[in-house]
């Protein structure tokens, strides 16, 4: 018996439901703002101060505390060895939540860099690669202190992403402070080289970050709770290396008709539409792991979350290409069908797999037969289903008519709408999508619910725990 | 390809390498040519470095989130052109650090939002948007008008700057805390000296309406007004403006 260290992926488990909250709140407030200014509270909580609190805290809080749980669970399960270095192990949980506050704080305060994704100072930024180096070796060192042969498929996941955030994060941070002791800097980079670079960046926190990271957790988790091997082997490797290799040219379809120059716009174009192919064979390796076994989703409602979850990667996934697509973005850019967008991927993919996940860890990590209510879990995934809908499918209605009104001409040959009028018209899917993060909020408070009850289930003995019995 | 594949698979230092030259690809291929500079940026005349107090501005448009919400980027689109006004160029954003193109339009682009507003309205608007635009959804920004400015340090903030590749002078350098109080201060010695350093356009007046004390207000209404204002489109290559028109 391994003796592995539980006790780290505890600590980052607890702290990504933590900042979901957290970040959900934040989340909540600014859409209610945009349905009723005077939620705005000069000058701490305004929408521009808000949206890189909520966006960061969703992402790099709850999304970042789920990577480090969930790579540093399926490195010692797939290796057959502790982590290395728990004070190391320790120190990336305490530095990273230290980077968090020192984003966070900064935003209310103002401290920002004003790169979307991007924003903390080099203060945070120089903290951050401190701690990122140290989860790379850590990592690299479990690895390489392996006692199977092989390195599984869901560490090829995780490696990328580790890696290609530090390099996406060195590349884009270099900055010049005003003085060692003041918290403003300028980016290095100016105008066209710094919004290439950002959506080179930003677009690649998508997808190693959002993407590459959970997969590796499609690859352990699902196959695990499933009890079956991944689908196809040749496909994970095919998968693997042509997402990575592809996603990192996606950027500029960040910036269609920009002053970007031509050729660069159509290479983002061309490798986004061509990214559709791996992001789709992932869903299917992810998906068909179930044949033979597709009843258990009928049961298992921690499984059809991973399931769903894979389902909306394939929306969003098709989606994206889509909307890269020039004259199709020149319709999207700038409007809600963006956010829409991003919100069936966060919500639908990345939370869900999230969820899927913690709802396996707690009893496993806790040592307990099982969660305390499968059916409040059944409960959590179809309020929360509901709430995507109501949320992606209003950004949708709302982005293609703002996108369609500020286009529209009257027949004297003018402009038929002034920007305001496209804004009063906005007003009602506003609601909706705040009533459909609402519904997103009260799933995941069911959850917590759900989880603590669980804790409080008397703990079996270690060695009798089995996943048969999880699934009853 | 699965036999080869093994050897990744059973040394972690190689597959690290190997995934890290496979991301690397991408990146070096569409950005390195961008440093190409006489490619990228179209030559054009009239843009220049931020003043002191413009700078000072656009640090507070940064820290209030502007970005979130506005764009800096009028695409060749006809119904932009139309609404906005002319596209914009390269150039006119190559001293921004960062680029404040933006990604969401929950209100206007403002590009070019320069000269189309009096500062009286600017002031009312940022005081309390939905007194000029009863329909808005922008928060107000009535604390601006409470701080106050303070030009000390602004020497240093030219400086990390220059280092960036932003052309600031010496002398530019040297009198920025001088300059940034001179733009609020017409027709003394100081607002001349200020006009010999950035130009004969540079707006000199007081911006917020107080005339006693420089504010942040004054600072972000000096930046709002010279937004797409400095570059001389008039001799900027017509027959491209004429295509986007058809």
């Amino acid at each position: 018996m391994i003796n592995y260290n539980d006790e780290i992926v505890k600590k980052f488990t607890i702290a990504s439901i933590f900042w979901l909250v957290a970040g959900l709140a934040a989340g909540l407030l600014i859409a209610f703002q945009m349905v009723f200014p005077s939620l705005n509270f000069e000058p701490l909580l305004t929408f521009g101060r808000l949206r890189p609190l909520h966006t960061s805290a969703v992402v790099f809080a709850f999304g970042g505390n789920v990577l480090f749980a969930t790579s540093y669970f399926v490195v010692q399960r797939t290796c057959q060895t502790r982590l290395s270095g728990d004070g190391w192990a320790n120190f990336t949980f305490w530095g990273y939540q230290a980077f968090i506050l020192m984003a966070g704080l900064g935003y209310l305060f103002g401290v920002t860099q004003g790169k979307e994704y991007a924003e903390p100072e080099w203060y945070a930024d120089l903290w951050l690669t401190i701690v990122w180096v140290i989860y790379l070796i850590i990592y690299l060192v479990t690895l390489t202190k392996r006692k199977e042969p092989h390195i599984y498929v869901a560490n090829w996941f995780f490696l990328a992403f580790i890696v290609t955030v530090a390099v996406l994060h060195l590349v884009n941070g270099v900055s010049i402070p005003v003085s060692l002791f003041g918290a403003k800097s300028y980016p290095l980079w100016g105008g066209v080289q710094s919004a290439m670079i950002q959506w080179w960046y930003g677009h690649n926190a998508v997808g190693f970050f959002l993407t590459a990271g959970f997969l590796g957790m499609v690859y352990y988790f699902i196959p695990k709770r499933a009890n079956r091997p991944i689908y196809s082997y040749r496909l994970s490797i095919l998968h693997f290396w042509s997402l990575i290799f592809l996603y990192i040219w996606a950027g500029p379809h960040h910036l269609h008709y920009t002053a970007l120059p031509d050729w660069a716009q159509t290479l983002g174009m061309t490798f986004s539409i061509m990214l559709w192919m791996p992001s789709w064979g992932g869903m299917i390796n992810g998906m068909m792991t179930l044949s033979g076994a597709w009843y258990k989703l009928r049961e298992d409602p921690v499984l059809k979350f991973m399931i769903i979850s894979l389902a909306f990667y394939g929306m969003s996934t098709f989606e994206g290409p889509l909307m890269s697509i020039k004259e199709v973005n020149a319709l999207s850019h700038y409007t809600d069908w963006t956010i829409g967008h991003v919100h069936s991927g966060t919500l639908g993919w990345v939370a869900f797999i999230s969820f899927g996940v913690i709802y396996y860890l707690f009893p496993v990590l806790w040592n307990k037969k099982n969660l305390y209510s499968l059916r409040l879990v059944n409960i959590h995934l179809w309020i929360s289903t509901i709430g995507i809908v109501f949320y992606i499918s209003s950004m949708w209605v709302s982005g293609i008519m703002q996108g369609l009104m500020w286009r529209a001409y009257d027949n004297l040959g003018f402009l038929e709408y002034s920007f305001v009028e496209t804004v009063m018209a906005m007003k009602p899917f506003y609601l909706i999508r705040g009533i459909g993060g609402v519904l997103f909020f009260i799933g995941v408070l069911i959850m917590i619910y759900n989880l603590i009850k669980t804790l409080e289930i008397p703990s079996t003995n270690k060695s009798t725990i089995s996943q048969k019995a999880q699934i009853q | 390809m699965m036999e080869k594949h093994k050897k990744l698979e059973k040394n972690s230092i190689l597959l690290l390498i190997f995934t890290v030259i496979a991301v690397s690809i991408g990146g070096i291929i569409e950005i390195v040519p961008l440093f190409r500079l006489e490619t990228t940026i179209e030559p054009i005349k009239g843009v220049r470095p931020y003043t002191p107090l413009e700078l000072k501005g656009f640090n507070i448009y940064l820290r209030e989130g502007c970005y979130t919400c506005h764009s800096q980027q009028i695409r060749p689109l006809r119904d932009e052109v139309e609404r906005y006004g002319h596209y914009s160029l390269a150039a006119e954003s190559m001293y921004d650090h960062p680029f404040q193109w933006g990604s969401k339009r929950t209100g206007p682009d403002l590009a070019r939002l320069g000269g189309k507003y009096s500062d009286e309205w600017h002031v009312e608007h940022l005081i309390k948007p939905q007194n000029v635009v009863p329909e808005s959804i922008m928060p107000s920004y009535k604390h601006l008008g409470n701080r106050v400015l303070n030009f000390d340090d602004m020497g240093k903030h030219l400086k990390a700057l220059k280092i960036t590749g932003v052309p600031y002078t010496k002398e530019m350098i040297e009198n920025a805390s001088k300059d940034g109080l001179a733009q609020l201060r017409p027709e003394t010695e100081m607002a001349e000296n200020l006009r010999n350093r950035y130009g004969e356009k540079v707006n000199i007046r007081n911006f917020d309406g107080n005339e006693n004390i420089p504010t942040e207000l004054d600072a972000l209404i000096s930046y709002l007004q010279v937004l797409g204002s400095m570059a001389d489109l008039k001799n900027y290559d017509p027959q491209i403006v004429e295509e986007v028109k058809k």
